[in-house]
C-alpha cells in the first residue's frame, strides 16, 4: 500500500484538491478580509462556473481556454452584483444579517440553477484530450490533472502580482488590515471592494471547472461542501491572508487525499468528518491560523 | 477662509459627542484644538474628514459643502487625515504605505516628486522603506503615519495627536516636524491632548471639553488664560 | 400557570378538536408541520435569538432525534429484517412513542454538550461555521455508520405515531418551557451575555454555563422535532436533515424576531403556510411549459434579504406578544407593582 507510484499518485491528487480548495479559499478570504463577511454563496458561484463551462462546452466549438475564461468573466460579473445588491446595503449591519443574507443569497443561487435548469445532475464530459494520462517516472496523471495544478498556480502568481504591484491590489491589502485608515487614505472602498468580489468569483469559477472535471458531473448542490472546506482552508492558513488560504488550501487537500489514502477504507467514507474535526482542532488550538497576520476577527 | 465647520452636532447613537461647534483655519495656519480625553477631538476630524457624518451643522473646504461627501472625494479636494494611534498598515511596505497615501493621485512625476521629499523630511523611511511598517519602531510609524498623510498632497493636513504614546525626546521631534511642514507651508489642524506643546508651535488654538468649544483666539492670549494655565498647562 | 394561560390552551385545544375533524389529510398535516416548526424555532431562538450565539446546526440535532426514535420505534420483526446487524439488545427493544421521543431529544442534548464545549469557545461567524460542521459529520456518520442507519438508503416503514395531539403537545412544553427559562434569571442572563458577554462575565455571570444550557435546551427540542418529523413522514434518510431545513428555521426566527418566543410562533406559522402556499402556486406554474421548482424557496430567500436590509428586527421586533387577559384584570396592577418594586 505504501509504495512509491501510490505514495506519488496521492502526491499528485492532494495537488489537484488542493489547487481547487485554495482557489476557492483566496475569494472567501480576500471577502473576509475586508468586510469580515463569511460568504456562505461562494461556493456556489463555484457551482455556476462548472455549469457556465459545461454549458460552454457541449453547446460551443469554442477552445478549451474559452471555456474556461468565460465563465470565470461572467461568474466575476455575478459575484460584483451580488455584492452591489444583497451586501452593500447591509455595509455595517450587524455580524449576523450579513450571514443570514449570504445564506439567502446561497439559496437563490442554488434555486435559481433548480429552476432555470433541473436538479439533477448532469455529466461533466470532458475533451478527450484532457482525460489523457502520462507517466513521468513512479508518477502517474492526467492532462487535467496537470492543467488545473498549472493553472492555479498561473492565476495564483497573477494574483500575487496584482496585489503588490498594482494600487488596487494594495489597497486591497490595505482594506483587509483597516478599513477605516484605507479610507482616510482616500482609497475608494467601494470600488476596492468590488474588485475583491470580481477576482474572488473569478477563481471560485476557475475551481468549478476543475472540480467538475475531476468528479465527472454537476449538480445545483455540489458548492456547498467545497465552499465549506475551502472556508477551512482558509481558516488554517490565517483568515484574511491570501498566502494563507494558498497554504491551507494546498494542506487542506493533501490532509484530506492522505487521511482517505493512508487510512483503512472502511474509514474514507468519514473523511468530510474529518475535515471539521480539523477546523475546530484550529480554532481552538491557534484560531489565527498559520500565517496570522494583523487582521482582527472574533474567536 | 480655507475650511469653515458650522455648527456641528455629532452624535453616537443616542449620546452626543459634538454639541454645536465651530471653527475656522485659515490657509497657512497652524491651528490646534486641545481638550482632554473623550472631549470630542478625535470625533470633530472624523467627521470633517466625512467617515462620521453629523446630525447638524456643516463642513466647508474651499467655499463649498463638504458635509455630506464621501471620505475619497474630500481626500482628493484636498483634506488629508493622519489618523490617531498612527493606523499604519502594518503589512505593507513602508514605500507602500506611503503609496497608499497617494491612492487618489494621478500625476506621477509630481508623486514621485513628493516621494523624495517625504523622504528628506524623514530620513529614517527612506532608510527602511522596503521593511514592513509593523516592524518600525512608535515614533518610525508615527513619522510614517504623517508622512502618508502629506502623500496626498494636501491643502489641510488633519493631525490626530501625533505625540500620543511616544517617548519625550521622539514628541519634540515629532513636533519639530511639525513646524517644518508648518514653515513649508502647509495648512496644518491639529489635535491634541499635550497642550503644552501644541500651544508652543500654533497661531490660534480652540479648547474643546464635553463636546462644547469653552475657549478659542490666538495662542497667546489663550496660553495667559487662567482657566487653561490650570487645567492643561500645569498651573 | 394562571387562569388567563389556561384560558387560551383549553381555546386552541378546542380548535384542535375542530381541526381534527373538519379538515382533510393534507391540511392536518400541514397544521402539524406547523407545529413542529415551532418547536424548531423556539428551540433555535434560545441560542441564536435569546444568548446570541449563531448556531446553524438545528438540523444535525434534528437527525439525531429522528433516527435514535425511529431505531427504538420500529417493531423487532422490522429490524431484523432492515438492519440485520444491529446489536441484539437493540434489535429486541420496542419502545413506546413518548419515551423514543424523550430519548431522541436526549441524545440530541448530549451531543450538544459534549460538541458544546469546544464549539461554544467560538463566537459569530465561526461558531455558525463549526456548527455547519456539526451537520455534515452527523450527516456523514449517518452515511457511512450503515449498521444503525442503513446508510445512504436511510430508514422506512416508521410507524406513523405523529398525529395532531403529540405536535401540539410537544409544541406547548416547549413553548413553555422555553418561556420559563427566558424568563427566569437564566433567561436574563442570557440576554445579558448576547448584549455584552465581556460585562455579563464582569457581573458575575457564569457564561459557558449559560451558553451550554441554551445550546443543550435548543438541541432537546431540536431532537424532538426530529422525532416526530420522523414519524410524520415515516421514512428518513440523512439528507432528509440538511443544511435546507436549519436556513428555512433560521427564516423562520428572524421573520418573526430574534429574541421574541412569540415572535418565533409568529414566524414558524407564518413561513411554513406562505411557502407551502408558494409550493402549490409553483407546481401549477410554468414560464413557457417549463416548471419552475424552486420558485418558493427563491421568494424565501429574497423575501429573507429584504427583511435584513429593511426591518432586521422582525415582525414583532424582539418584543412578545400581549394576549388580551380575560382574567384577573384587577390583580394585573397589584402584580405590576411588585414586579416594578422587587
Amino acid at each position: 500500500m505504501f509504495s512509491l507510484p501510490y505514495v506519488a499518485q496521492q502526491v499528485v491528487n492532494g495537488l489537484t484538491l488542493g489547487s481547487i480548495y485554495a482557489l476557492v479559499a483566496i475569494g472567501l478570504t480576500i471577502v473576509y478580509g475586508i468586510l469580515r463577511l463569511i460568504n456562505f454563496a461562494h461556493g456556489d458561484l463555484l457551482m455556476v462556473g462548472a455549469y457556465l463551462a459545461l454549458a460552454l462546452l457541449l453547446n460551443t466549438a469554442l477552445p478549451l481556454g474559452a471555456a474556461v475564461l468565460l465563465p470565470m468573466i461572467v461568474v466575476g460579473g455575478v459575484g460584483v452584483l451580488v455584492e452591489r445588491l444583497a451586501y452593500r446595503p447591509l455595509r455595517g449591519a450587524p455580524e449576523v444579517a450579513m450571514l443570514i443574507t449570504s445564506l439567502a443569497v446561497s439559496s437563490v443561487i442554488q434555486n435559481g440553477t433548480i429552476m432555470t435548469l433541473s436538479a439533477q445532475p448532469r455529466a461533466f464530459r470532458l475533451p478527450q484530450g484532457l482525460i489523457a494520462q502520462h507517466q513521468v517516472g513512479v508518477v502517474s496523471f492526467s492532462t487535467l490533472d496537470a492543467v488545473s495544478v498549472a493553472l492555479a498556480v498561473g492565476l495564483m502568481a497573477l494574483l500575487t502580482l496584482f496585489v503588490t504591484r498594482t494600487r488596487v491590489g494594495i489597497a486591497m491589502r490595505a482594506c483587509a488590515e483597516n478599513l477605516r485608515a484605507a479610507r482616510l487614505m482616500g482609497i475608494n472602498i467601494n470600488q476596492v471592494i468590488a474588485y475583491a468580489f470580481a477576482i474572488g468569483s473569478a477563481l471560485a469559477a476557475a475551481a468549478g471547472f476543475m472540480w467538475a472535471g475531476r468528479f465527472g458531473s454537476i449538480e445545483p448542490f455540489m458548492g456547498f461542501l467545497p465552499g465549506l472546506k475551502a472556508f477551512v482552508a482558509a481558516v488554517i492558513g490565517g483568515i484574511g491572508s491570501i498566502p494563507g488560504a494558498m497554504l491551507g488550501g494546498y494542506l487542506l487537500g493533501f490532509a484530506e487525499i492522505f487521511f482517505v489514502g493512508f487510512l483503512p477504507p472502511e474509514l474514507s467514507g468519514y473523511r468530510d468528518a474529518f475535515v471539521f474535526a480539523l477546523l475546530l482542532l484550529v480554532l481552538l488550538v491557534r484560531p489565527r491560523g498559520l500565517l496570522a497576520t494583523g487582521v482582527e476577527r472574533e474567536g | 477662509m480655507l475650511l469653515e465647520v458650522e455648527n456641528l452636532s455629532v452624535y453616537y447613537d443616542s449620546i452626543q459627542a459634538l454639541k454645536g461647534i465651530s471653527l475656522q483655519v485659515d490657509s497657512g495656519e497652524l491651528v490646534t484644538i486641545v481638550g482632554s480625553n473623550g472631549a470630542g477631538k478625535t470625533t470633530t476630524l472624523l467627521t470633517i474628514s466625512g467617515i462620521l457624518r453629523p446630525r447638524r451643522g456643516t463642513v466647508c473646504f474651499q467655499g463649498q459643502d463638504i458635509t455630506r461627501l464621501a471620505p475619497h472625494e474630500i481626500v482628493r479636494r484636498g483634506i488629508s487625515h493622519c489618523p490617531e494611534g498612527r493606523q499604519i498598515f502594518t503589512g505593507l511596505t513602508v514605500l507602500e504605505n506611503l503609496l497608499m497615501g497617494a491612492y487618489h493621485r494621478q500625476d506621477r512625476d509630481q508623486m514621485a516628486r513628493d516621494l523624495v521629499w517625504v523622504q528628506d523630511l524623514f530620513p529614517v523611511l527612506a532608510a527602511r522603506r522596503r521593511q514592513l511598517a509593523g516592524t518600525l519602531s512608535g515614533g518610525e510609524q508615527q513619522m510614517l503615519a504623517i508622512a502618508r498623510a502629506l502623500m496626498s498632497r494636501p491643502k489641510v493636513l488633519l493631525l490626530d495627536e501625533p505625540s500620543l504614546g511616544l517617548a519625550p525626546m521622539l514628541v519634540d521631534t515629532i513636533f519639530e516636524v511639525i513646524q517644518q511642514l508648518r514653515a513649508q507651508g502647509v495648512t496644518i489642524l491639529l489635535v491634541e491632548q499635550n497642550a503644552y506643546q501644541a500651544l508652543r508651535i500654533a497661531d490660534r488654538a480652540y479648547v474643546l471639553e464635553t463636546g462644547v468649544i469653552k475657549l478659542s483666539g490666538p495662542v497667546q492670549e489663550l496660553a495667559r488664560n487662567e482657566e487653561v494655565k490650570k487645567a492643561y498647562l500645569g498651573g | 400557570m394562571n387562569k388567563n394561560t389556561l384560558f387560551y390552551l383549553a381555546l386552541l385545544t378546542g380548535l384542535l378538536f375542530l381541526a381534527q375533524s373538519l379538515l382533510n389529510d393534507y391540511y392536518q398535516r400541514v397544521l402539524a408541520v406547523v407545529f413542529i416548526n415551532i418547536i424548531l424555532t423556539v428551540s433555535l431562538n434560545l441560542t441564536n435569538g435569546f444568548v446570541g450565539d449563531f448556531s446553524l446546526g438545528h438540523a444535525a440535532f434534528m437527525s439525531i432525534g429522528a433516527y435514535l426514535s425511529a431505531v427504538l420505534t420500529l417493531p423487532p420483526a422490522s429490524k431484523a429484517g432492515l438492519m440485520p446487524e444491529l446489536p441484539a439488545w437493540l434489535g429486541q427493544l420496542e419502545v413506546p412513542f413518548l419515551a423514543a421521543t424523550i430519548l431522541g431529544g436526549l441524545l440530541a442534548a448530549l451531543v450538544a454538550a459534549i460538541v458544546g464545549i469546544p464549539v461554544l469557545r467560538l463566537r459569530g461567524h465561526y461558531l455558525a461555521v463549526a456548527t455547519l460542521g456539526l451537520m455534515v459529520i452527523v450527516r456523514v456518520v449517518a452515511i457511512n455508520w450503515t449498521a444503525v442507519t442503513r446508510g445512504a438508503k436511510g430508514i422506512n416503514g416508521l410507524p406513523a405515531f405523529t398525529n395532531l395531539w403529540w405536535v401540539f403537545g410537544w409544541a406547548v412544553v416547549a413553548v413553555y418551557v422555553i418561556w420559563r427559562l427566558v424568563n427566569s434569571p437564566y433567561g436574563r442572563a442570557m440576554i445579558a451575555i448576547r448584549e455584552d458577554a465581556t460585562a455579563a462575565a464582569a457581573r458575575g455571570v457564569n457564561v459557558t454555563v449559560h451558553r451550554m444550557l441554551a445550546f443543550c435546551v435548543g438541541a432537546f427540542f431540536a431532537g424532538i422535532a426530529g422525532a416526530l418529523w420522523g414519524h410524520l413522514i415515516t421514512a428518513i434518510t440523512p439528507h432528509s436533515f440538511s443544511f435546507l431545513i436549519t436556513f428555512n428555521v433560521v427564516v423562520m426566527l428572524v421573520v418573526g424576531g430574534m429574541g421574541s418566543v412569540s415572535g418565533s410562533i409568529l414566524g414558524a406559522t407564518v413561513m411554513t403556510l406562505v411557502p407551502e402556499f408558494l409550493r402549490r402556486v409553483e407546481t401549477s406554474l410554468s414560464l413557457g411549459g417549463h416548471p419552475l421548482y424552486g420558485l418558493s424557496q427563491i421568494i424565501i430567500a429574497v423575501t429573507i434579504t429584504l427583511v435584513m436590509i429593511f426591518r432586521r428586527q422582525g415582525l414583532l421586533g424582539g418584543r412578545e406578544v400581549q394576549l388580551p387577559r380575560l382574567f384577573d384584570r384587577g390583580r394585573v396592577v397589584t402584580r405590576a407593582k411588585i414586579e416594578t418594586i422587587g
